[in-house]
């Protein structure tokens, strides 16, 4: 790096609550969503999906189906299966995890109901949606497999009865002194079992994909709702044999992931086989009913947790062990994901021993994978539960308990038991924060008073301390937990001969307003208003390198990456203007874009005449090449470590078992903040969704393995009226680990959240003899838990 | 979420309309507003062979007197209804349970005789228009017949209908605030845009501090809007006053057959009503 790399930047657009350039075409409907695409002989594909958990398929017969009137062909899926590979796993996280084979199209055997089993392509959509009803299947049901334990007996019934196992992996994890020998001294040992639902991702955008074949060449144009264009081509190419070379993809507007899009789906695949076949142009999109089936789930972990604790309350040992499960295949990263969370459990506190061991598990349910958080709000939650469970034994304020365990602001960088470094951080500034804006002590003086009342509304106070792990990741310790793809990011800069600049990233946003963002960070850099940038992104062709956007890694990693391409133009500049000048380099002055020799400011060019003259290339150095564009591919060398201090204030009528979010007050430190609107719009969306965990959503299957919550009729996702006003705010601890300082924030809120509602209702509750009530917390949950315990309370009088 | 395919017809009179329903062949359903209709079609749980339109004939819409019944439109939007003066003066439960309907989107497409019509009972409506004791108008090709709400729905989505009958208008007795009337919608949902677990509609009349008459109707508890014939029994003559109401709302859930789903079971659907009842019943007691 040369000295000018670390030059300090004139921030004029860093911290400014810029308007997202993207909104005013977004809010406006003049938007390129993959189902908006459309190219001359467009054909449309519909796909049969299994109507039960776990079957043998005895017969497909597509013939009916082509005799309708507009189809174009129609196949089952042994008539597909020659050219298309496996679905891949990215992440086999330990040697001898169990992989098996999953054929985009199912052959011979469903595992999950939405498991295709045939295809129709029609002229358009309708007739492709009528003729699926004439596909005709025999089915010999075969047994589910849908609860965890269960799966693990011994005469279970098997997912994939050629493995011999519902085991996936066992993925063990044990640092610092022996768990054991540390529990046995302890004063106070706490276990609890905790259950997180099965959850629907769901992006405002459903998933689409259309695939144009160029028969001339070879060559296909893929347009995918995909978070990950870069990754999916790789993937795509390795699935269907298309080469690398001939397949371009493109991710257009995408409204939303949430991780959900974070994959490599048999639709895809399927999509372009399709159109390989056909020689014709092929486009799919998902129904909202037909994604809550296909479209791949998160959480669904049960999590057995103890903490070995001093009569003081401070913290000695902790031991988790996880059953996920996987549901029916793996995807992607869906053996990861719990592994992403078992750095997480230890969270801010100091201790001594760590164990951890994750079993995955098959059944018979849609797959699993990554979802807002992936890992982290599983974690998170189940240390902050049970940090309130211990501070309820041991007579403790649960804020008390946890300033005993932290690890405080001078002991940064700080190394963890589960071995993370953290770089930076102050936990007590954003909780002494929080607590001030809260009003806690009136609400615990609150509190009190309706307790000895006895009123029947009930106040609960929740308290969540968080980190979390963002900026995925260092390549090597990507390599050290069996992911098979690295961290970096790529980002390029364009100086245009007119003075504007396009930056190229290797993210692909979906909502984030990276466009905005990229353009605030090049801008300070350059000297360029920020409206003479452009952010291209989310196309193999014009931006051919990249990792993509999931983990809250795209500033972290792409930012950065960006802020160091536009300092290498600025170092390439600077050449060029001391050879126009006729100035040595370290006598120039670079402010606002423009190079001024010291002591003589009327010798100057700015940086928009430099990026003319390379054009020409009338004049330039010797030996210099005629650009000063740049590129910049980063791999990080740690992690980010954003956290915060949430507080959830709760009145839960004991009577109905209605839970009302009185108040919440957050306070994030996200490191830098670059756009402190985006960063607010994603602290909000992120507290709905880790709220909606806790109060609401759930995918729920009936005995035979059915999705009872099919719709949005009973997957119940919270909307404006349904949440309380929301009171954020931050405390700014630069990270050590990247120019920028920044930490990201996508998941901040979701992973804080729903142990905060949580905890608070617990907290409301704990008077009446409550000690959990599982999630989602809905009223007739609630109203159970009160009864069990008023029952219990009653067979001890 | 693409619907099979089915013919359509606009009819621009009743009694086009009717003509239209007494002529269709297999099966055909009434377009009144859509908001139940079409998520079925979409999920393709319906598959007419005719859907008749009824949403551009002026006369089923508007809301007018006659004599001490207020006569409303069967295609009256939920949104129109929440803004009709002579609704909020005679039928104030009608107005303040129509606000609670879905979101603003449906309730400026939904309409009451469409929500009544599809008769399901986890809809608010048909439970209030029982409870308010109204009438409902069917055009038929013998001409019009009145059906009281109480015999009007008669199971699960199903009503006393005949395949070529189309309810044109709903009539209420008028119930002012200055006859004593009180009235309060309770509704129980989990988020606002969904369905009740329960919903509790009632109308109390009092004098001189004590109930004279009270109309209950119940909101998904069973396979019907049921009323709560035990619990208005108990409360006439009882003091407006809390303990009295709670005794009465303890019989609210006698006779109810609730149905289980994954928000509540029949048991908590029960006590739900025993609650909401009290608190509706002395919420519309306690009105000024």
């Amino acid at each position: 790096m040369t000295d000018q790399l670390t030059d300090r930047v004139d921030q004029r657009e860093v911290g400014r609550a810029r308007p997202r350039k993207e909104d005013a075409r977004l809010v406006t409907g003049q938007t390129n969503w993959t189902d908006n695409i459309t190219v001359p002989g467009l054909l449309h594909m519909a796909i049969l999906r299994s109507p039960m958990a776990h079957a043998r398929i005895d017969r497909v017969d597509v013939a009916p189906a082509r005799e309708r009137p507009g189809v174009i062909a129609a196949f089952s899926g042994r008539d597909l299966a020659e050219g298309l590979g496996s679905l891949p796993c990215a992440w086999p996280v330990t040697e001898d995890i169990v992989l098996p084979d999953h054929p985009p199209i199912a052959v011979d055997e469903v595992r999950y109901a939405g498991d295709p089993v045939a295809v129709v392509v029609a002229r358009d959509r309708y007739a492709a949606a009528d003729a699926l009803e004439a596909v005709e299947v025999d089915y010999t049901p075969l047994p589910p497999v849908l609860d965890l334990e269960d799966a693990l007996a011994d005469d279970a019934p098997l997912v994939h009865s050629d493995k011999g196992t519902n085991r996936c992996y066992v993925w063990p994890l044990a640092t610092g002194l022996n768990y054991d020998e540390v529990r046995a001294r302890a004063d106070v040992v706490l276990k609890r079992r905790y259950t997180h639902q099965r959850l629907i991702p769901n992006a405002m955008e459903p998933r689409a994909v259309v695939v144009s074949p160029q028969a001339a060449s070879g060559e296909y144009t893929l347009y995918s709702a995909t978070q990950i264009p870069h990754i999916l081509r790789i993937m795509l190419s390795v699935v269907t044999g298309v080469p690398e070379h001939k397949l371009r993809v493109i991710a257009p507007d995408v409204g939303g992931g949430f991780g959900s899009k974070l994959q490599v789906y048999g639709e895809e695949a399927l999509a372009l086989a399709v159109a390989r076949k056909l020689g014709r142009p092929v486009k799919w999109t998902e129904s909202r009913s037909e994604g809550y089936l296909a479209t791949h789930h998160g959480r669904a972990q049960i999590q057995d947790i103890e903490v070995a604790a001093t009569r003081e309350g401070k913290l000695l040992g902790l031991k988790v062990d996880l059953l996920a499960d996987m549901g029916a295949y793996l995807m992607l990263v869906t053996p990861g994901i719990p592994i992403l969370g078992a750095f997480m459990y230890p969270a801010i506190y100091k201790m001594d021993a760590y164990s951890f061991t994750c079993t995955g598990v098959f059944t018979t349910k849609t797959p699993t994978d990554a979802y807002r958080g992936a890992g982290r709000p599983e974690a998170t939650f189940a240390i902050e539960r049970i940090m309130d469970e211990l501070a309820a034994e041991l007579d403790l304020d649960p804020v008390e308990l946890r300033r005993r365990n932290w690890i405080e602001h001078n002991e940064f960088p700080y190394t963890t038991i589960a071995g993370l470094t953290y770089d930076s951080g102050n936990y007590e500034a954003a909780t002494e924060k929080a607590l001030a804006r809260f009003g806690y002590d009136d609400l615990r003086a609150e509190q009190q008073k309706r307790n000895e009342s006895g009123d029947a509304v009930r106040l609960g106070i929740g308290v969540s301390t968080y980190t979390e792990m963002c900026g995925l990741a260092p390549s090597r310790v990507l390599r050290d937990l069996r992911y098979a793809a690295g961290g970096w990011e790529a980002a390029s800069i364009r100086m245009l001969p007119t003075g504007k600049v396009e930056v190229v990233t290797g993210t692909s946003p979906h909502g984030q307003g990276h466009v905005t963002s990229w353009s605030q960070i090049a801008a300070d850099v350059l000297g360029v208003p920020f409206e003479d940038v452009e952010v291209l992104h989310g196309d193999t062709l014009t931006s051919p390198q990249g990792m993509d956007t999931y983990g809250s890694r795209s500033l972290v990693v792409g930012g950065a990456a960006v802020h160091h391409a536009a300092k290498k133009v600025v170092a390439k500049a600077r050449k060029v203007a001391a050879h126009l000048l006729e100035a040595s380099e370290g006598d120039l002055d670079f402010k606002d874009g423009v190079f001024s020799v010291k002591g003589s400011p009327e010798a100057r060019k700015t940086i928009q005449e430099i990026a003319f003259e390379t054009f020409s290339s009338h004049d330039l150095p010797d030996g210099m090449e005629p650009t000063i564009n740049a590129e910049h591919l980063l791999d990080p060398e740690n992690f980010s470590y954003p956290h915060g201090t949430h507080l959830c204030a709760v009145e839960v009528d004991t009577e109905t078992g209605h839970v009302r979010i009185r108040s919440y007050v957050c306070v994030d430190d996200v490191g830098r903040v670059i756009n402190p609107m985006i960063v607010e719009g994603q602290v909000h969306g992120g507290l709905a969704q880790g709220i909606a965990q806790a109060l609401y959503e759930e995918a729920v299957y009936d005995e035979e393995g059915n999705l009872v919550s099919g719709t949005m009729a009973d997957y119940l996702v919270p909307g404006a009226p349904d949440l309380p006003e929301f009171v954020t705010d931050r405390t700014e601890t630069p990270a050590a680990s990247n120019p920028l300082g920044v930490k990201g924030v996508g998941e901040a809120g979701t992973i804080a959240s729903t142990p905060a509602v949580v905890n608070a209702i617990v907290d409301a509750l704990r008077p009446l003899g409550v000690t959990d009530v599982p999630m989602p917390c809905a009223p007739q949950r609630v109203w159970q838990a009160i009864r069990q315990a008023r029952a219990a309370k009653e067979a001890t009088v | 979420m693409i619907p099979a395919a089915f013919d359509y017809a606009r009819p621009e009179t009743v009694d086009e309309a009717v003509r239209t329903l007494a002529d269709a062949r297999g099966e055909t359903k009434v377009l009144a507003g859509g908001q139940s209709l079409l998520p079925i079609l979409r999920l393709r749980l319906a598959f007419p062979d005719l859907v008749v339109d009824i949403g551009r004939i002026p006369e089923l819409r508007g809301v007018r007197e006659d004599g001490d019944k207020l006569v409303i439109g069967a295609m009256t939007t939920h949104h129109a209804v929440i803004h009709d003066p002579l609704v909020r003066q005679y039928a104030g439960l009608l107005a303040e349970a129509t606000a609670e309907v879905g979101d603003p989107a449906v309730r400026h497409r939904g309409t009451l005789g469409g929500s009544l019509a599809h008769a399901d009972p986890a809809s608010d409506l048909p439970a209030v228009v029982l409870a308010l004791d109204g009438e409902l108008v069917a055009a038929g090709p013998q001409g019009r017949r009145t059906i009281p709400a109480r015999d009007f729905f008669t199971d699960y989505l199903q009503t006393a209908l005949e395949p070529d009958e189309l309810l044109v208008e709903v009539r209420l007795p008028k119930t002012a605030a200055a006859d004593g009337w009180g009235f309060h919608y309770e509704k129980f949902h989990r988020v606002a845009q969904s369905w009740a677990i329960v919903g509790v509609a009632a109308m109390v009349r009092r004098d001189d501090g004590r109930i004279t008459e009270s109309r209950i109707g119940l909101t998904n508890m069973g396979t019907t809007p049921v009323r709560a014939e035990a619990t208005e029994a108990a409360l006439v003559g009882a003091a407006a006053e809390p303990d009295p109401v709670a005794r009465a709302a303890e019989a609210a859930a006698d006779g109810t057959h609730p149905s289980s789903d994954v928000s509540a079971s029949p048991e908590y659907r029960e006590h739900l009503a025993r609650v909401l009842t009290r608190r509706a019943v002395l919420a519309a007691a306690r009105m000024e």
